[in-house]
Protein backbone atom coordinates (compact mmCIF):
# COMPACT_ATOMS: atom_id res chain seq x y z
CA UNK A 1 0.00 0.00 0.00
CA UNK A 2 2.65 2.18 0.77
CA UNK A 3 3.97 1.83 -2.82
CA UNK A 4 2.51 4.80 -4.69
CA UNK A 5 3.58 7.51 -2.12
CA UNK A 6 6.50 6.10 -2.18
CA UNK A 7 7.93 6.80 -5.57
CA UNK A 8 5.74 9.68 -6.05
CA UNK A 9 9.16 11.46 -7.39
CA UNK A 10 8.10 9.92 -10.78
CA UNK A 11 5.04 8.37 -9.95
CA UNK A 12 3.03 9.09 -13.35
CA UNK A 13 5.94 7.19 -15.65
CA UNK A 14 6.78 3.79 -12.84
CA UNK A 15 3.01 3.23 -12.73
CA UNK A 16 2.82 3.25 -16.63
CA UNK A 17 5.77 0.77 -16.25
CA UNK A 18 4.31 -1.32 -13.58
CA UNK A 19 1.31 -1.89 -15.55
CA UNK A 20 2.71 -2.31 -18.94
CA UNK A 21 5.51 -4.96 -17.36
CA UNK A 22 2.38 -6.45 -15.66
CA UNK A 23 0.38 -7.38 -18.48
CA UNK A 24 3.51 -8.37 -20.05
CA UNK A 25 4.75 -10.92 -17.40
CA UNK A 26 1.30 -12.30 -17.33
CA UNK A 27 0.27 -12.55 -20.97
CA UNK A 28 2.38 -16.23 -21.38
CA UNK A 29 0.04 -17.29 -18.77
CA UNK A 30 -3.48 -16.09 -19.85
CA UNK A 31 -2.38 -16.67 -23.85
CA UNK A 32 -1.46 -20.49 -23.40
CA UNK A 33 -4.30 -20.98 -20.76
CA UNK A 34 -7.13 -19.34 -22.49
CA UNK A 35 -6.08 -21.24 -25.24
CA UNK A 36 -5.29 -24.04 -24.25
CA UNK A 37 -7.42 -24.26 -20.82
CA UNK A 38 -10.49 -22.01 -20.88
CA UNK A 39 -11.74 -22.29 -24.43
CA UNK A 40 -11.62 -26.07 -24.35
CA UNK A 41 -13.85 -26.04 -21.71
CA UNK A 42 -16.19 -23.50 -23.08
CA UNK A 43 -16.33 -25.28 -26.42
CA UNK A 44 -17.42 -28.52 -25.04
CA UNK A 45 -20.58 -27.54 -24.49
CA UNK A 46 -20.72 -26.40 -28.56
CA UNK A 47 -19.32 -29.85 -29.05
CA UNK A 48 -21.81 -31.83 -27.45
CA UNK A 49 -24.74 -30.45 -28.92
CA UNK A 50 -23.91 -32.35 -32.00
CA UNK A 51 -23.99 -36.24 -33.07
CA UNK A 52 -20.19 -35.79 -34.20
CA UNK A 53 -17.63 -38.85 -34.95
CA UNK A 54 -14.27 -37.92 -35.60
CA UNK A 55 -12.96 -39.01 -38.85
CA UNK A 56 -16.22 -39.90 -39.72
CA UNK A 57 -18.31 -38.07 -41.74
CA UNK A 58 -19.58 -34.26 -41.05
CA UNK A 59 -20.90 -33.30 -37.49
CA UNK A 60 -24.55 -32.80 -37.40
CA UNK A 61 -26.49 -30.72 -34.79
CA UNK A 62 -29.13 -32.29 -32.62
CA UNK A 63 -29.53 -30.17 -29.54
CA UNK A 64 -29.78 -31.72 -26.47
CA UNK A 65 -30.10 -34.95 -27.50
CA UNK A 66 -26.69 -36.27 -25.84
CA UNK A 67 -27.81 -35.19 -22.90
CA UNK A 68 -31.28 -36.57 -23.35
CA UNK A 69 -29.55 -39.78 -23.81
CA UNK A 70 -27.31 -39.86 -21.38
CA UNK A 71 -30.20 -39.32 -18.82
CA UNK A 72 -32.83 -41.50 -19.78
CA UNK A 73 -31.20 -44.43 -21.86
CA UNK A 74 -27.76 -44.80 -20.59
CA UNK A 75 -27.29 -47.15 -17.49
CA UNK A 76 -23.03 -47.28 -18.15
CA UNK A 77 -23.10 -43.87 -17.27
CA UNK A 78 -25.71 -44.28 -14.44
CA UNK A 79 -23.18 -47.27 -13.74
CA UNK A 80 -20.04 -44.81 -13.42
CA UNK A 81 -21.64 -42.38 -11.74
CA UNK A 82 -22.26 -44.46 -9.34
CA UNK A 83 -18.91 -46.40 -9.10
CA UNK A 84 -17.39 -42.97 -8.92
CA UNK A 85 -18.95 -42.23 -6.03
CA UNK A 86 -18.76 -45.29 -4.26
CA UNK A 87 -15.39 -45.65 -4.45
CA UNK A 88 -15.03 -42.06 -3.62
CA UNK A 89 -16.74 -42.89 -0.63
CA UNK A 90 -14.98 -46.13 0.16
CA UNK A 91 -11.94 -43.96 -0.24
CA UNK A 92 -11.82 -40.90 2.01
CA UNK A 93 -12.49 -41.55 5.46
CA UNK A 94 -10.35 -44.50 5.65
CA UNK A 95 -7.75 -42.18 3.60
CA UNK A 96 -7.99 -38.81 5.92
CA UNK A 97 -8.58 -40.87 9.56
CA UNK A 98 -5.78 -42.59 8.87
CA UNK A 99 -3.16 -40.09 7.96
CA UNK A 100 -4.66 -38.24 11.04
CA UNK A 101 -3.51 -40.59 13.10
CA UNK A 102 -0.03 -41.15 11.79
CA UNK A 103 0.26 -37.31 11.83
CA UNK A 104 -0.41 -37.36 15.71
CA UNK A 105 1.41 -40.02 16.29
CA UNK A 106 4.64 -38.71 14.18
CA UNK A 107 4.12 -35.39 16.04
CA UNK A 108 4.81 -37.36 19.48
CA UNK A 109 8.48 -35.62 20.85
CA UNK A 110 9.78 -39.16 21.81
CA UNK A 111 9.60 -40.95 18.45
CA UNK A 112 12.82 -41.33 16.15
CA UNK A 113 14.04 -41.26 13.35
CA UNK A 114 11.21 -39.02 12.18
CA UNK A 115 12.65 -38.52 8.92
CA UNK A 116 13.01 -41.81 7.65
CA UNK A 117 9.18 -42.58 8.60
CA UNK A 118 8.42 -39.64 6.77
CA UNK A 119 10.28 -40.74 3.51
CA UNK A 120 8.42 -43.73 3.56
CA UNK A 121 4.89 -42.96 3.71
CA UNK A 122 5.34 -40.39 1.62
CA UNK A 123 7.22 -42.51 -1.08
CA UNK A 124 3.87 -43.92 -2.91
CA UNK A 125 2.99 -40.46 -3.47
CA UNK A 126 6.42 -39.94 -5.70
CA UNK A 127 5.57 -43.03 -7.92
CA UNK A 128 3.88 -43.70 -11.35
CA UNK A 129 0.02 -44.56 -10.73
CA UNK A 130 0.83 -46.71 -14.32
CA UNK A 131 3.39 -48.51 -12.26
CA UNK A 132 1.60 -48.64 -9.05
CA UNK A 133 -1.44 -50.12 -10.65
CA UNK A 134 0.51 -52.73 -12.59
CA UNK A 135 2.25 -53.79 -8.85
CA UNK A 136 -1.37 -53.97 -7.51
CA UNK A 137 -2.77 -55.76 -10.32
CA UNK A 138 -0.10 -58.34 -9.45
CA UNK A 139 -0.77 -58.40 -5.75
CA UNK A 140 -4.62 -58.89 -6.26
CA UNK A 141 -4.65 -61.36 -9.22
CA UNK A 142 -6.93 -64.42 -9.11
CA UNK A 143 -4.54 -67.15 -9.06
CA UNK A 144 -1.26 -66.36 -7.74
CA UNK A 145 -1.67 -63.51 -5.90
CA UNK A 146 -0.24 -62.26 -2.58
CA UNK A 147 -2.85 -60.88 -0.75
CA UNK A 148 -5.26 -64.14 -1.98
CA UNK A 149 -2.13 -66.06 -0.63
CA UNK A 150 -2.13 -63.78 2.77
CA UNK A 151 -6.64 -63.97 3.40
CA UNK A 152 -6.47 -67.66 2.38
CA UNK A 153 -8.72 -67.13 -0.39
CA UNK A 154 -7.02 -68.36 -3.42
CA UNK A 155 -9.25 -68.23 -6.72
CA UNK A 156 -10.90 -65.16 -5.65
CA UNK A 157 -11.33 -62.87 -8.72
CA UNK A 158 -10.91 -58.82 -7.15
CA UNK A 159 -11.30 -57.25 -10.14
CA UNK A 160 -14.34 -59.63 -11.37
CA UNK A 161 -16.07 -61.16 -8.88
CA UNK A 162 -18.06 -58.58 -6.67
CA UNK A 163 -18.18 -55.24 -7.76
CA UNK A 164 -17.92 -53.34 -4.23
CA UNK A 165 -15.31 -55.40 -3.57
CA UNK A 166 -13.20 -54.35 -7.01
CA UNK A 167 -14.22 -51.00 -5.46
CA UNK A 168 -12.50 -51.72 -2.54
CA UNK A 169 -9.46 -52.96 -4.13
CA UNK A 170 -9.36 -49.60 -6.17
CA UNK A 171 -9.86 -48.00 -3.17
CA UNK A 172 -6.59 -49.61 -1.34
CA UNK A 173 -4.67 -48.55 -4.51
CA UNK A 174 -6.21 -44.85 -4.04
CA UNK A 175 -5.50 -44.91 -0.07
CA UNK A 176 -1.59 -46.61 -0.55
CA UNK A 177 -0.72 -43.53 -2.90
CA UNK A 178 -2.74 -40.75 -0.51
CA UNK A 179 -2.28 -41.61 3.23
CA UNK A 180 1.65 -39.98 2.79
CA UNK A 181 0.58 -36.56 1.31
CA UNK A 182 -2.13 -36.36 3.71
CA UNK A 183 -0.13 -37.04 6.52
CA UNK A 184 2.30 -34.40 5.88
CA UNK A 185 -0.09 -31.97 5.45
CA UNK A 186 -1.79 -32.92 8.62
CA UNK A 187 1.75 -32.69 10.24
CA UNK A 188 2.26 -28.93 9.11
CA UNK A 189 -0.87 -28.31 10.90
CA UNK A 190 0.07 -29.87 13.98
CA UNK A 191 3.01 -27.54 14.39
CA UNK A 192 0.78 -24.68 14.66
CA UNK A 193 -1.32 -26.16 17.91
CA UNK A 194 -0.05 -24.87 21.00
CA UNK A 195 1.76 -27.71 22.99
CA UNK A 196 0.57 -25.85 26.14
CA UNK A 197 -2.87 -27.25 25.22
CA UNK A 198 -1.73 -30.57 25.47
CA UNK A 199 0.03 -30.20 28.65
CA UNK A 200 -2.68 -28.50 30.26
CA UNK A 201 -5.19 -31.59 28.91
CA UNK A 202 -1.91 -34.27 30.02
CA UNK A 203 -1.97 -32.66 33.54
CA UNK A 204 -5.99 -32.55 33.48
CA UNK A 205 -5.29 -36.51 33.02
CA UNK A 206 -6.70 -37.17 29.52
CA UNK A 207 -4.99 -39.96 27.61
CA UNK A 208 -3.26 -39.72 24.30
CA UNK A 209 -6.63 -41.29 22.23
CA UNK A 210 -8.85 -38.23 24.02
CA UNK A 211 -6.21 -35.63 23.59
CA UNK A 212 -6.15 -36.92 19.79
CA UNK A 213 -10.24 -37.03 19.41
CA UNK A 214 -10.73 -33.54 21.59
CA UNK A 215 -7.66 -31.58 20.52
CA UNK A 216 -5.71 -32.33 17.06
CA UNK A 217 -9.06 -33.15 15.19
CA UNK A 218 -11.21 -29.94 16.57
CA UNK A 219 -7.98 -27.47 15.81
CA UNK A 220 -6.61 -29.12 12.81
CA UNK A 221 -10.27 -28.11 11.18
CA UNK A 222 -9.62 -26.27 8.21
CA UNK A 223 -6.80 -28.02 6.94
CA UNK A 224 -9.06 -31.16 7.28
CA UNK A 225 -11.38 -29.21 5.19
CA UNK A 226 -8.80 -28.05 3.14
CA UNK A 227 -8.21 -32.01 2.45
CA UNK A 228 -11.57 -33.04 1.78
CA UNK A 229 -12.29 -30.58 -0.49
CA UNK A 230 -9.01 -31.66 -2.29
CA UNK A 231 -10.19 -34.76 -2.37
CA UNK A 232 -13.19 -34.12 -4.51
CA UNK A 233 -11.53 -33.16 -7.51
CA UNK A 234 -9.31 -35.92 -7.42
CA UNK A 235 -11.24 -38.77 -6.78
CA UNK A 236 -14.26 -38.00 -9.09
CA UNK A 237 -11.53 -37.76 -11.75
CA UNK A 238 -10.60 -41.25 -11.14
CA UNK A 239 -8.81 -42.87 -14.30
CA UNK A 240 -5.76 -44.67 -14.59
CA UNK A 241 -6.28 -47.19 -11.92
CA UNK A 242 -9.58 -48.70 -13.60
CA UNK A 243 -7.83 -48.11 -17.09
CA UNK A 244 -4.77 -49.85 -16.08
CA UNK A 245 -6.27 -52.63 -13.81
CA UNK A 246 -9.21 -53.49 -16.03
CA UNK A 247 -6.75 -52.99 -18.92
CA UNK A 248 -9.03 -50.78 -21.07
CA UNK A 249 -11.74 -48.21 -21.35
CA UNK A 250 -14.52 -50.35 -20.14
CA UNK A 251 -13.91 -50.49 -16.66
CA UNK A 252 -14.18 -54.30 -16.59
CA UNK A 253 -16.38 -56.99 -18.00
CA UNK A 254 -19.59 -55.33 -16.01
CA UNK A 255 -18.58 -51.66 -15.84
CA UNK A 256 -17.93 -52.86 -12.31
CA UNK A 257 -14.65 -50.27 -12.25
CA UNK A 258 -16.00 -47.96 -15.07
CA UNK A 259 -15.39 -44.12 -13.64
CA UNK A 260 -17.28 -41.07 -15.24
CA UNK A 261 -13.73 -39.76 -16.75
CA UNK A 262 -13.11 -43.12 -18.29
CA UNK A 263 -16.30 -43.26 -20.35
CA UNK A 264 -15.70 -39.95 -21.34
CA UNK A 265 -12.80 -41.25 -22.73
CA UNK A 266 -13.49 -44.23 -23.75
CA UNK A 267 -16.48 -42.48 -25.51
CA UNK A 268 -14.30 -39.37 -27.42
CA UNK A 269 -11.41 -41.21 -27.86
CA UNK A 270 -12.34 -44.90 -28.08
CA UNK A 271 -12.55 -46.69 -31.31
CA UNK A 272 -15.94 -45.09 -32.16
CA UNK A 273 -14.14 -41.21 -31.54
CA UNK A 274 -17.70 -40.18 -30.35
CA UNK A 275 -16.70 -36.69 -29.44
CA UNK A 276 -20.29 -35.43 -29.62
CA UNK A 277 -21.54 -38.17 -26.92
CA UNK A 278 -18.04 -37.46 -24.77
CA UNK A 279 -18.60 -33.86 -24.65
CA UNK A 280 -21.89 -33.97 -23.13
CA UNK A 281 -20.62 -36.79 -20.79
CA UNK A 282 -18.07 -34.21 -19.75
CA UNK A 283 -20.54 -31.12 -19.17
CA UNK A 284 -22.62 -33.39 -17.30
CA UNK A 285 -19.40 -34.49 -15.10
CA UNK A 286 -18.64 -30.82 -14.79
CA UNK A 287 -22.34 -29.88 -13.80
CA UNK A 288 -22.05 -33.08 -11.03
CA UNK A 289 -18.49 -32.32 -10.02
CA UNK A 290 -19.57 -28.76 -8.98
CA UNK A 291 -22.85 -29.40 -7.00
CA UNK A 292 -21.01 -32.20 -5.36
CA UNK A 293 -18.13 -30.06 -4.17
CA UNK A 294 -20.18 -27.49 -2.67
CA UNK A 295 -22.48 -30.18 -0.90
CA UNK A 296 -19.12 -31.44 0.57
CA UNK A 297 -18.31 -27.67 1.38
CA UNK A 298 -21.51 -26.92 3.22
CA UNK A 299 -21.60 -30.31 4.70
CA UNK A 300 -18.44 -30.61 6.11
CA UNK A 301 -18.55 -27.27 7.24
CA UNK A 302 -21.15 -27.93 9.38
CA UNK A 303 -19.92 -31.14 10.52
CA UNK A 304 -16.50 -29.82 11.35
CA UNK A 305 -17.58 -26.70 12.68
CA UNK A 306 -20.05 -28.62 15.33
CA UNK B 1 3.53 -41.10 26.24
CA UNK B 2 5.85 -41.93 29.21
CA UNK B 3 4.79 -45.71 29.13
CA UNK B 4 7.00 -48.04 27.75
CA UNK B 5 3.55 -49.57 26.30
CA UNK B 6 2.44 -46.53 24.76
CA UNK B 7 5.57 -46.34 22.81
CA UNK B 8 5.74 -49.88 21.40
CA UNK B 9 2.56 -49.73 20.14
CA UNK B 10 3.17 -46.05 18.62
CA UNK B 11 6.21 -47.83 16.94
CA UNK B 12 4.63 -50.47 16.07
CA UNK B 13 2.19 -48.55 14.46
CA UNK B 14 4.55 -46.40 12.16
CA UNK B 15 6.72 -49.59 11.42
CA UNK B 16 3.27 -51.53 9.82
CA UNK B 17 2.38 -48.50 8.17
CA UNK B 18 5.96 -47.79 6.76
CA UNK B 19 6.21 -51.47 5.94
CA UNK B 20 2.90 -51.38 3.64
CA UNK B 21 4.18 -48.21 2.18
CA UNK B 22 7.09 -49.41 1.13
CA UNK B 23 6.22 -53.08 0.27
CA UNK B 24 4.57 -52.28 -3.23
CA UNK B 25 8.32 -51.36 -4.32
CA UNK B 26 10.01 -54.23 -2.78
CA UNK B 27 7.34 -56.49 -4.72
CA UNK B 28 8.11 -54.15 -7.76
CA UNK B 29 11.66 -55.50 -7.11
CA UNK B 30 11.21 -59.02 -6.62
CA UNK B 31 9.13 -59.99 -9.44
CA UNK B 32 11.82 -57.59 -11.95
CA UNK B 33 14.24 -60.20 -10.75
CA UNK B 34 12.43 -63.45 -11.07
CA UNK B 35 11.61 -65.28 -14.40
CA UNK B 36 8.03 -65.06 -15.96
CA UNK B 37 7.64 -68.60 -14.78
CA UNK B 38 8.40 -67.72 -10.85
CA UNK B 39 5.81 -64.91 -10.88
CA UNK B 40 3.11 -67.86 -11.78
CA UNK B 41 3.90 -70.12 -8.61
CA UNK B 42 2.02 -70.12 -5.57
CA UNK B 43 2.62 -69.52 -2.68
CA UNK B 44 4.54 -66.37 -3.97
CA UNK B 45 8.23 -66.29 -3.65
CA UNK B 46 9.11 -63.39 -1.71
CA UNK B 47 12.67 -63.55 -2.35
CA UNK B 48 14.40 -61.56 -5.47
CA UNK B 49 16.16 -63.42 -8.25
CA UNK B 50 19.17 -63.05 -10.25
CA UNK B 51 16.73 -62.41 -13.80
CA UNK B 52 16.71 -58.52 -13.29
CA UNK B 53 19.25 -57.92 -16.58
CA UNK B 54 17.64 -60.83 -18.35
CA UNK B 55 13.96 -59.26 -17.73
CA UNK B 56 15.62 -55.66 -18.87
CA UNK B 57 16.57 -56.64 -21.87
CA UNK B 58 13.79 -58.29 -23.12
CA UNK B 59 11.46 -55.43 -21.34
CA UNK B 60 14.28 -53.04 -23.97
CA UNK B 61 13.55 -54.95 -27.12
CA UNK B 62 9.61 -55.09 -26.52
CA UNK B 63 9.03 -51.47 -25.87
CA UNK B 64 11.64 -49.19 -27.40
CA UNK B 65 12.59 -47.49 -23.81
CA UNK B 66 15.39 -45.32 -25.02
CA UNK B 67 13.37 -43.50 -27.30
CA UNK B 68 10.77 -43.38 -24.31
CA UNK B 69 13.20 -42.00 -22.08
CA UNK B 70 14.68 -38.98 -24.28
CA UNK B 71 11.04 -38.33 -25.29
CA UNK B 72 10.04 -37.86 -21.61
CA UNK B 73 13.30 -36.48 -21.25
CA UNK B 74 12.25 -33.57 -23.36
CA UNK B 75 9.11 -32.99 -22.10
CA UNK B 76 9.53 -33.43 -18.45
CA UNK B 77 12.99 -31.16 -19.18
CA UNK B 78 10.84 -28.50 -21.28
CA UNK B 79 7.74 -28.31 -19.23
CA UNK B 80 9.95 -28.07 -16.51
CA UNK B 81 12.05 -24.70 -17.45
CA UNK B 82 9.29 -23.44 -18.78
CA UNK B 83 6.78 -23.70 -15.79
CA UNK B 84 9.53 -22.26 -13.87
CA UNK B 85 9.79 -19.25 -15.56
CA UNK B 86 7.05 -18.20 -17.00
CA UNK B 87 4.81 -19.18 -13.43
CA UNK B 88 7.18 -17.14 -11.65
CA UNK B 89 7.20 -14.34 -14.14
CA UNK B 90 3.73 -13.96 -13.99
CA UNK B 91 3.48 -14.52 -9.95
CA UNK B 92 5.92 -11.64 -9.58
CA UNK B 93 3.40 -9.57 -11.55
CA UNK B 94 0.51 -10.57 -9.70
CA UNK B 95 2.27 -10.22 -6.04
CA UNK B 96 4.42 -6.87 -6.47
CA UNK B 97 3.28 -4.90 -9.14
CA UNK B 98 0.07 -2.83 -9.55
CA UNK B 99 -1.70 -2.97 -12.58
CA UNK B 100 -5.33 -2.74 -13.43
CA UNK B 101 -7.54 -5.99 -13.65
CA UNK B 102 -4.87 -7.90 -11.47
CA UNK B 103 -7.21 -8.63 -8.86
CA UNK B 104 -9.48 -10.36 -11.82
CA UNK B 105 -6.47 -12.16 -12.84
CA UNK B 106 -5.75 -13.40 -9.25
CA UNK B 107 -9.90 -14.56 -9.10
CA UNK B 108 -9.74 -15.81 -12.38
CA UNK B 109 -6.73 -18.12 -11.47
CA UNK B 110 -8.02 -19.08 -7.65
CA UNK B 111 -11.52 -20.25 -9.98
CA UNK B 112 -9.90 -22.21 -12.63
CA UNK B 113 -7.41 -24.16 -9.83
CA UNK B 114 -10.71 -26.05 -8.51
CA UNK B 115 -12.78 -26.32 -11.75
CA UNK B 116 -12.60 -30.02 -13.02
CA UNK B 117 -10.67 -30.04 -16.16
CA UNK B 118 -13.11 -31.88 -18.66
CA UNK B 119 -11.92 -29.86 -21.98
CA UNK B 120 -9.53 -32.54 -23.17
CA UNK B 121 -11.59 -33.28 -26.34
CA UNK B 122 -11.71 -29.53 -27.83
CA UNK B 123 -8.61 -29.54 -26.88
CA UNK B 124 -7.91 -32.97 -28.69
CA UNK B 125 -9.44 -31.12 -31.90
CA UNK B 126 -7.01 -27.91 -31.35
CA UNK B 127 -3.92 -30.37 -31.17
CA UNK B 128 -5.26 -32.12 -34.23
CA UNK B 129 -5.54 -28.92 -36.11
CA UNK B 130 -2.53 -27.83 -35.31
CA UNK B 131 -1.05 -31.17 -36.79
CA UNK B 132 0.45 -32.02 -33.42
CA UNK B 133 -0.77 -35.69 -33.08
CA UNK B 134 1.77 -37.64 -32.65
CA UNK B 135 4.15 -34.52 -31.73
CA UNK B 136 5.90 -33.96 -28.38
CA UNK B 137 4.19 -30.88 -28.44
CA UNK B 138 0.39 -31.76 -27.88
CA UNK B 139 1.54 -32.65 -24.67
CA UNK B 140 4.62 -30.04 -23.94
CA UNK B 141 2.55 -26.83 -25.47
CA UNK B 142 -0.76 -26.66 -23.11
CA UNK B 143 1.74 -27.44 -20.26
CA UNK B 144 4.15 -24.88 -20.33
CA UNK B 145 2.34 -23.13 -17.70
CA UNK B 146 0.15 -24.05 -14.89
CA UNK B 147 -2.28 -21.91 -12.29
CA UNK B 148 -0.82 -24.21 -9.86
CA UNK B 149 2.42 -22.81 -10.95
CA UNK B 150 1.38 -19.54 -10.70
CA UNK B 151 -0.44 -19.75 -7.70
CA UNK B 152 2.17 -21.50 -5.93
CA UNK B 153 4.77 -19.26 -6.87
CA UNK B 154 2.63 -16.17 -5.74
CA UNK B 155 1.95 -17.63 -2.05
CA UNK B 156 5.93 -18.10 -1.95
CA UNK B 157 6.05 -13.94 -3.20
CA UNK B 158 3.61 -12.75 -1.00
CA UNK B 159 5.67 -14.25 2.20
CA UNK B 160 8.98 -13.77 1.53
CA UNK B 161 9.48 -11.02 -0.40
CA UNK B 162 8.89 -7.86 0.92
CA UNK B 163 7.43 -4.50 -0.92
CA UNK B 164 10.09 -2.78 0.32
CA UNK B 165 12.58 -4.52 -1.09
CA UNK B 166 11.33 -4.19 -4.67
CA UNK B 167 10.77 -0.72 -3.29
CA UNK B 168 14.74 0.50 -2.83
CA UNK B 169 15.25 -1.82 -6.23
CA UNK B 170 13.08 0.50 -8.15
CA UNK B 171 14.24 3.76 -6.32
CA UNK B 172 18.04 2.54 -7.41
CA UNK B 173 16.48 3.04 -11.32
CA UNK B 174 16.07 -1.06 -11.52
CA UNK B 175 13.65 -2.05 -14.32
CA UNK B 176 11.25 -4.22 -13.28
CA UNK B 177 12.42 -7.55 -15.12
CA UNK B 178 16.00 -6.62 -13.06
CA UNK B 179 14.04 -6.34 -10.01
CA UNK B 180 12.33 -10.46 -11.18
CA UNK B 181 15.69 -11.30 -12.12
CA UNK B 182 18.17 -10.49 -9.86
CA UNK B 183 16.04 -9.88 -6.80
CA UNK B 184 13.12 -11.52 -5.95
CA UNK B 185 14.20 -15.07 -8.29
CA UNK B 186 17.23 -15.51 -5.49
CA UNK B 187 14.91 -15.30 -2.68
CA UNK B 188 12.43 -17.64 -3.36
CA UNK B 189 15.08 -20.26 -4.47
CA UNK B 190 13.15 -22.65 -2.43
CA UNK B 191 9.97 -22.49 -3.93
CA UNK B 192 11.16 -22.74 -7.19
CA UNK B 193 12.51 -25.70 -6.21
CA UNK B 194 9.19 -27.01 -4.80
CA UNK B 195 7.67 -25.82 -8.04
CA UNK B 196 10.23 -28.14 -10.45
CA UNK B 197 9.80 -30.95 -8.31
CA UNK B 198 6.21 -31.28 -8.38
CA UNK B 199 6.24 -30.44 -12.17
CA UNK B 200 9.16 -32.71 -12.86
CA UNK B 201 7.26 -35.72 -11.19
CA UNK B 202 3.87 -34.88 -12.53
CA UNK B 203 4.95 -34.46 -15.86
CA UNK B 204 7.11 -37.81 -15.83
CA UNK B 205 3.75 -39.78 -14.40
CA UNK B 206 1.24 -38.22 -16.55
CA UNK B 207 -0.47 -40.54 -18.69
CA UNK B 208 -3.68 -39.75 -19.66
CA UNK B 209 -3.97 -37.30 -22.07
CA UNK B 210 -0.53 -38.61 -23.36
CA UNK B 211 -2.00 -41.79 -24.14
CA UNK B 212 -4.77 -40.36 -26.01
CA UNK B 213 -2.39 -37.93 -28.22
CA UNK B 214 0.88 -40.16 -28.28
CA UNK B 215 0.04 -43.06 -30.11
CA UNK B 216 2.86 -43.71 -31.98
CA UNK B 217 5.57 -45.52 -30.82
CA UNK B 218 8.50 -43.04 -31.71
CA UNK B 219 6.54 -40.81 -29.64
CA UNK B 220 6.38 -42.65 -26.47
CA UNK B 221 7.18 -41.71 -22.99
CA UNK B 222 8.23 -43.88 -20.48
CA UNK B 223 4.39 -44.48 -19.03
CA UNK B 224 3.19 -45.28 -22.36
CA UNK B 225 6.09 -47.75 -22.71
CA UNK B 226 4.90 -49.57 -19.66
CA UNK B 227 1.39 -49.23 -20.82
CA UNK B 228 2.17 -50.95 -24.27
CA UNK B 229 3.83 -53.57 -22.25
CA UNK B 230 0.93 -54.18 -19.99
CA UNK B 231 -1.33 -54.07 -22.56
CA UNK B 232 0.41 -56.26 -24.70
CA UNK B 233 2.19 -58.91 -23.13
CA UNK B 234 -0.12 -59.63 -20.13
CA UNK B 235 0.99 -62.42 -19.14
CA UNK B 236 4.65 -62.11 -18.67
CA UNK B 237 4.26 -60.29 -15.53
CA UNK B 238 8.00 -59.76 -15.06
CA UNK B 239 8.48 -58.32 -17.78
CA UNK B 240 6.20 -55.44 -18.05
CA UNK B 241 6.90 -55.59 -13.87
CA UNK B 242 10.71 -54.54 -15.07
CA UNK B 243 9.35 -51.76 -17.57
CA UNK B 244 7.39 -50.16 -14.22
CA UNK B 245 10.31 -50.60 -11.86
CA UNK B 246 12.76 -48.47 -15.00
CA UNK B 247 10.13 -45.79 -14.86
CA UNK B 248 10.31 -45.62 -10.97
CA UNK B 249 13.51 -45.75 -10.26
CA UNK B 250 14.85 -42.15 -11.77
CA UNK B 251 11.62 -41.18 -9.33
CA UNK B 252 12.71 -42.60 -6.27
CA UNK B 253 16.74 -41.23 -7.08
CA UNK B 254 15.38 -38.02 -7.09
CA UNK B 255 12.84 -38.35 -4.43
CA UNK B 256 15.27 -40.14 -1.28
CA UNK B 257 18.19 -37.48 -0.95
CA UNK B 258 15.89 -34.44 -1.52
CA UNK B 259 12.75 -36.42 0.79
CA UNK B 260 13.17 -33.37 3.73
CA UNK B 261 13.16 -30.33 1.21
CA UNK B 262 9.99 -32.06 -0.58
CA UNK B 263 7.94 -32.79 1.49
CA UNK B 264 8.82 -29.43 3.55
CA UNK B 265 8.12 -27.54 -0.02
CA UNK B 266 4.99 -29.02 -0.45
CA UNK B 267 3.39 -28.87 3.01
CA UNK B 268 4.51 -25.25 3.03
CA UNK B 269 2.68 -24.89 -0.08
CA UNK B 270 -0.69 -26.71 0.60
CA UNK B 271 -0.72 -25.07 4.02
CA UNK B 272 -0.15 -21.78 2.91
CA UNK B 273 -2.54 -22.33 0.11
Amino acid sequence: MGKKSKNNFKYGSQARKDALSGYLYVSPFFILFIVFGLFPILFNIYVSLFSWRLFKGEPEFIGFQNYVWLLTDDSAFITSIVNTFSMWFMAILPQLFIALVIAFVLNQAFIKFKDMFKMAIFMPFVTSLVAVTIIFGNLFSRDYGLVNFILGTQGFDWLNDNRWLSHFAVTLMVNWRWIGYNTIIYMAGLQTISKELYEAATIDGATKIQQFFYITIPQLRPIILFTLILSVSGGMQLFVEPFIWANGFNGGADNQILTMFLYMYGTAFGPQYNIGYGAAIGWLMFIIIILFAILNWVVSTKLIKD
Amino acid sequence: MKSPTGRFISYFFLVIVSFISVFPFYWMFVLSTRSNADAFKFPPILTPGDQFFINLQTAWERSDFLTATVNTLIITGTVTVSQLFFCSLAAFALSRLTFKGRKFLLLFIIITLTLPNIGQIPLYMIISKLNWINDLRAVIVPALVSAFGVFLIKQYIDASVHPELIESAKVDGARNFQTYYRIVLPIIKPGLATLAIITFMGTWNAFIWESIVLRDESVRTIQLAIRNLQGTYTRETAIVVTGAFIATLPLLAIFIPFSRQFIAGLAEGSVKG
